[in-house]
């Protein structure tokens, strides 16, 4: 195998990775939909520690073994790879932010479990049901899902 | 050479194959921590909702993500790989992962779905031991996609 086999076969599982942790984080805020109970919303958010960790894999990934298949077989300044580029970063601006509203569900709801306050909140409903957030998550999924086409398609190339 | 010059009208079936096989890998990370979270506690009010969690994740995410990814590898394959002779290794590995990997998450499926059943009829006392068998079948389906997605994308000889 190449240096160009390895390259791919990194930045294609850090893609994977990515995805995975878009597909995980998807399912739980579907799990979570609807849930106003402190110890219901915060043992969901338990599954996400494994989303953290594959986003940061995935994201760092693509970005690195990105640039350097980019270097080593392509040109950088390619109009697709500059648009996947643009992307990547648009992504995580909209992942960070809306990873920072969950985030801020999941501590409300671990605190409120710490006090021993199990009673319906409604500060954690309206967190969950939150336009913002999900706003914010479609919009990550979205911009991943015009990645991967331009992955694919590589227009102009 | 065939994956190297690409043909244009393979980049949509290789795009839905590649969709597929991403969320279907996500689904089994998401129910696999699901599981193992129900694996780690004794607390009913904890297991029943994470094996629940794995059993729909596997049955509403994993087994139609695995249809996208097959039928669209399928297309894929039509197109010029399934002439080439001798067959390439790498396609033969992702066979046989797919194929092999399909009755695994059928049979995890079904172990996951009847066993959260059991749990939550009997308020964890019975179902355990099948969320369990699901969980290593789901381990082994999941560590054979990671090696069929590298094999796929850096095409050893």
């Amino acid at each position: 195998m190449s240096l160009y086999d390895w390259l791919l076969a990194l930045h294609v599982l850090s893609a994977f990775a990515w995805v995975s942790a878009l597909v995980l984080y998807s399912v739980i805020l579907a799990s979570a939909w609807g849930k106003s109970i402190p110890s219901d919303v915060a043992r969901m958010f338990r599954v996400t520690k494994v989303g953290d960790a594959l986003i940061g894999i995935g994201m760092i990934g693509t970005i690195v073994f990105g640039v350097w298949l980019a270097l080593d077989e392509y040109e950088i300044w390619d109009g697709w790879i500059i648009a996947a580029l643009v992307l990547w970063l648009a992504a995580a601006a909209t992942g960070s932010r809306g990873g920072k509203h969950y985030n801020g569900v999941r501590d409300r709801a671990n605190a409120l479990v710490a006090e021993g306050r199990n009673e319906p909140s409604p500060e954690l409903d309206a967190g969950l049901r939150s336009r913002r957030g999900l706003v914010l998550h479609s919009a990550t999924v979205t911009l991943t899902v015009i990645l991967l086409v331009i992955m694919i398609y590589k227009p102009g190339a | 050479m065939l994956a190297v010059i690409r043909p244009d009208d393979w980049n949509f079936p290789l795009l839905l194959h590649v969709l597929g096989a991403s969320i279907l890998l996500g689904a089994l990370v998401t129910a696999l921590t699901a599981q193992l979270l129900a694996w780690k506690r004794r607390d009913p009010a904890d297991v029943i909702p994470f094996a629940r969690l794995s059993y729909r994740t596997l049955l509403i995410g994993a087994i139609p993500a695995w249809f996208l990814m097959r039928i669209a590898g399928e297309w894929v394959a039509s197109k010029g790989w399934n002439d080439v002779d001798p067959a390439p290794g790498w396609l033969g590995i992702g066979y046989i992962t797919a194929e092999a990997g399909g009755l695994l998450i059928l049979i995890s499926t079904i172990l996951a779905g009847i066993g959260a059943r059991r749990l939550g009829r009997s308020n964890g006392e019975q179902g355990a031991t099948l969320v369990r068998v699901a969980t290593v079948l789901v381990v082994i389906t999941t560590l054979a996609y990671v090696v069929a997605t590298w094999a796929m994308s850096a095409k050893p000889d």
